[in-house]
């Protein structure tokens, strides 16, 4: 911990999280359970003022997510503020409530590009898990974004109620003419870590939808390419999260609130700044939080004397929080863990709830399930 | 992809090329990602605004710098480049 003040590299990567608020429902959502706890939301004055603070430091990649950023009545005035500054402007967005007209707005604004999500290859499906009526409106949005000249990002989250539709989606992508399509394979955090019993695929399924995507990657070279973010629960070894902890990724909560992660702020007492207290600089360099996790000296065996540490940084913190009870562990993910058993023990539970035939039913991401105490 | 010398170069409208000041370096930015450039090839994707072909390109390149023999180093950089989408030809 500290040590390292005012040498940390700058952030690159700012993601702003506008709001909380999103029309769709899908049961694997980053955002924390108890998101109706936080009603109160930047102003554009401040959000103005963040992104400045943030690319005087170096930041240049800008993510405007959520929740659904569309909902917010300002997010044209940002774009044009985000432009003006000379970020790379991203709109990461369902797709619900974006028309003709907003896409042409945000292109006069500055808007880079725009990352639609599509839950499934089939109507029925994308909208039960999306819990909207929302599929077709979705494919016209992305047919929209690319007709005025957008890169035309097409994400689709994985998950054991969709896997099966991999060879669809990849054709439906296609179809669609993506530039990109990001296969992202289900992280464990927030709602979808309520779910997991009921999201994680088996081995056999995972390995199988593999060999598909990658078999299309070869097919589509030149055309579309193809990101697949792994389901790191298969794999021996952790992911590098983050690029290694407030090295390159600030998110900004709809309350101000700084976070290393987008999922830091589960993390138990861990105090996080809020952009209304301090400033960007401030809470980059010199924050607790943003200090807990940097280099090397927080980690504990076998992270610790590991001549991989330099590769993942120990793997994920929220994960091993999650899975573990402690924060500074590590990542259970990793053979090397001691509690790498905990993985292996969620994975058999998982698959006796997929070979059973009455699963529980799928906690939907809405106001009403945010207000119960959930717990797994 | 092979690279046509009669056809002219264009960098890709799809990817933004940009100087960062506090890297001090020119970048590539693209859809969440970005690819930091060393100056001789900035310099190149630079030129490759739709105006010049393979040839030009050097010799334009050559004068500027005040030396020759940069045709395969050049060449070798815009395959790359053609294979990561960052310039189209046509």
């Amino acid at each position: 911990m500290a040590g390292l003040l005012k040498t940390n590299t700058p952030p690159r990567w700012l993601l702003a999280e506008l709001t909380y608020a999103c029309p769709l429902q899908c049961p694997y959502c980053s955002n924390p359970l108890d998101y109706t706890k936080y009603k109160s939301e930047l102003s554009t004055d401040d959000w103005k003022r963040v992104l400045t603070e943030a690319r005087k430091m170096g930041a240049v990649q800008l993510g405007f997510s959520g929740g659904e950023p569309l909902t917010r009545p300002d997010l044209v005035e940002l774009v044009q503020h985000a432009r003006d500054l000379g970020y790379y402007s991203n709109l990461i967005t369902s797709g619900y409530g974006l028309t003709e007209e907003k896409i042409m707005q945000l292109k006069t604004a500055g808007l880079d590009h725009i990352q639609v999500s599509i839950q499934a290859s089939s109507q029925e499906l994308n909208d039960h898990i999306a819990g909207t009526a929302s599929f077709e409106h979705k494919q016209n949005v992305a047919r929209l974004v690319k007709k005025h000249g957008y890169p035309m990002v097409l994400c689709v989250v994985i998950h054991r109620e969709n896997i099966h539709q991999m060879p669809e989606i990849l054709a439906m992508a296609e179809a669609l003419g993506a530039d990109y399509l990001e296969l992202a394979n289900t992280q464990y955090y927030g709602w979808a870590h309520l779910n997991r019993d009921l999201l994680l695929p088996t081995k056999e399924q995972f390995e199988t939808a593999e060999a598909i995507a990658q078999a299309y990657k070869e097919k589509v070279a030149g055309k579309m390419k193809i990101y697949y973010v792994v389901p790191d629960f298969y794999e021996n070894r952790p992911k590098a999260c983050m690029n290694g902890w407030a090295t390159t990724f600030l998110t900004i909560a709809p309350d101000g609130v700084a976070l290393p992660c987008h999922s830091a702020r589960d993390l138990p007492n861990f105090d996080c700044p809020n952009v209304n207290d301090f400033s960007v600089s401030d809470i980059w360099h010199d924050s607790k939080a943003f200090n807990f996790f940097r280099g090397f000296e927080w980690m504990q065996e076998p992270c610790r004397s590991c001549d991989e540490k330099e590769k993942d940084f120990g793997g994920c913190r929220c994960q091993a929080y999650l899975l573990t009870g402690d924060a500074s562990a590590t990542d259970p993910v990793c053979s090397k863990s001691p509690q790498h058993y905990v993985v292996d023990e969620l994975i058999a539970t998982a698959r006796t709830s997929a070979l059973s035939s009455n699963e529980k039913p799928l906690v939907f991401r809405n106001s009403k399930n945010a207000g119960r105490r959930l717990s797994d | 992809m092979t690279l046509n010398p009669e056809q002219l170069l264009t960098f890709s409208p799809l990817h933004r090329l940009q100087w960062e000041e506090v890297q001090q370096k020119t970048v590539i930015l693209y859809p969440e990602g970005m690819v930091e450039l060393n100056q001789s090839s900035a310099e190149i994707l630079k030129l490759c605004d739709g105006t010049r072909h393979l040839a030009q390109l050097v010799q334009e390149l050559e004068t500027t710098f005040e030396t020759s023999g940069l045709t395969a180093d050049i060449t070798a950089f815009l395959e790359v480049a053609l294979d990561n989408g960052w310039i189209t030809q046509n």
